[in-house]
């Protein structure tokens, strides 16, 4: 089997993604930057979304990417972990609440 | 989480600093440190104008944190003598430096350390205290704070993080709570109230093989975080990236993060900050005397460059002419915003 998905490796070559296409790159990271300054959010709550986020979106760089980034940005380990449980919520609510779709139609469709 | 004795205590090899230097060395890496300042146009690294005097007191400390570039702790016990410090005095007034910045271990323990402290505010100095700030909480050292206050003394303390759970395992277990009691103390005499003129800085460093965030994003954190929670006030917060020496060199070997940590300082090589590094403008005296570029050069035992070697000898336009000493572990000064003990160089 073809080992090429996610190696740690490939996360520091991120930026290699502009090596094509530099001026769509460009727009993305400046984007990107500006995203995560802070703002009316501080970067320490930006970071902790963007962990929240990358669990639930299970992409695993961002998660190597994001508990760094929490950790620089001032966050311990008792909020990164709070941060996924609201990612487990969210995500088991959102589950949860399509019962009430699914007993709308078993409803209808039932005797 | 508890936090284990010193190096030197020990017996381990890293306690030795050719056996750090040597370990640094083994590292396999892209630059080295003085090809990264020639490339900034920085290399020979000369010193600007001495502004500050950093005097280090002493190795013993009560505490023996597990990132302690010093390797300090209960066990050691080199001290500054009463001899040395006139040393000190005396060349401080041959110097131009107006800042004297006290450290150790904690420099509290130092037996002449209030002595020491008077005679510095007696020739107009400005003094900076670096305390650990459990030091104040302990029997002999708790009217200190006031002390402090009297002789008008900017105290700089360490504090990882503005929660328990980092501090302690930085620093000890219970270490949080006495600093928290502390810096309440602090607070009651007018230290970080913004108008007293009692300077009280925090300092923080990672917990862990990261570099530390902007440190103007992290003050707003702490203070807003040390207010809502405990009440505290303070006036500035110093990020510090851990040098990859001593306790923290073995942490990070122990924890298999030094190549990952070397590279992350290198490829955050910032030329603004290299500009703007501590050596240029600081000469650090050890307990016995010697004369370093800093205190991290001091605990490799790698002494200024130049004839001048110790503080007896101390001529301020010899040391002006000299070559600031590099090596790999000053990728931590440069890398990122910077790092000093005055907290960040560049933006």
């Amino acid at each position: 089997m073809d080992d090429s998905y996610y190696h740690a490796a490939d996360l520091p070559r991120f930026s290699t993604i502009g090596e094509n296409r530099p001026e769509l790159a460009k727009k993305f990271f400046d984007w990107y930057g500006a995203v995560f300054a802070d703002g009316a959010l501080s970067a320490r709550e930006k970071a902790l979304i963007a962990l929240a986020v990358a669990h639930a979106v299970q992409c695993p760089y961002c998660i190597d990417a994001y508990s760094t980034g929490s950790l620089e940005k001032g966050a311990d380990l008792d909020q990164m972990t709070e941060a996924v449980h609201v990612a487990a919520a969210i995500r088991g609510g959102a589950c949860l609440v399509h019962g009430v779709q699914m007993r709308n139609h078993a409803t209808k469709v039932g005797m | 989480m508890s936090t284990l004795p010193s190096l030197l205590s020990r017996h381990v090899p890293l306690a030795e600093p050719a056996s750090q230097l040597a370990a640094l060395d083994a590292a396999p890496l892209p630059t080295e440190f003085h090809t990264a300042l020639d490339r900034a146009g920085l290399w020979p690294l000369k010193p600007t104008a001495l502004r500050t005097l950093q005097l280090n007191l002493g190795k013993m400390c009560n505490q023996t944190c597990r990132h302690c570039h010093v390797d300090a702790g209960p066990d050691r016990t080199e001290v500054m003598t009463r001899e040395t410090m006139e040393l000190c005095l005396a060349a401080l007034e041959r110097s131009g430096a107006q800042t004297v910045d006290l450290t150790g271990g904690a420099p509290e323990m130092n037996p002449s350390f209030q002595w020491l402290l008077e005679q510095l505010r007696a020739r107009g100095r400005h003094v900076m205290v670096r305390s650990n700030l459990t030091i104040l909480e302990t029997g002999p050292h708790r009217d200190l704070i006031d002390f402090y206050a009297r002789h008008r003394v900017e105290v700089v303390c360490s504090l990882p993080h503005y929660r328990a759970l980092s501090t302690d395992r930085q620093r000890g277990d219970g270490v949080f709570e006495r600093s928290i009691a502390a810096l309440k103390r602090l607070n009651t005499v007018g230290y970080g109230d913004g108008t007293s003129g009692l300077r009280l800085v925090l300092v923080t460093n990672p917990v862990g093989a990261f570099l530390p965030g902007s440190q103007v994003s992290l003050e707003a954190e702490w203070k807003r975080e040390l207010a809502r929670n405990h009440g505290i006030v303070f006036d500035a917060l110093f990020t510090i990236t851990n040098m990859p020496i001593s306790r923290y060199l073995e942490w990070l070997q122990l924890s298999g993060n030094l190549e990952a940590y070397l590279e992350k300082l290198v490829a955050a090589f910032n030329p603004a900050a290299a500009a703007g590094v501590m050596c240029r403008d600081t000469l650090s005296v050890s307990w016995d005397g010697q004369l370093y570029d800093c205190d991290f050069n001091q605990m490799l035992a790698l002494n200024v460059s130049g004839p001048v070697r110790h503080v007896r000898d101390f001529d301020a336009e010899a040391l002006a002419r000299r070559d600031v000493v590099v090596r790999r572990h000053c990728f931590g000064c440069t890398a990122g915003a910077g790092s000093s003990c005055g907290g960040a160089t560049a933006r």
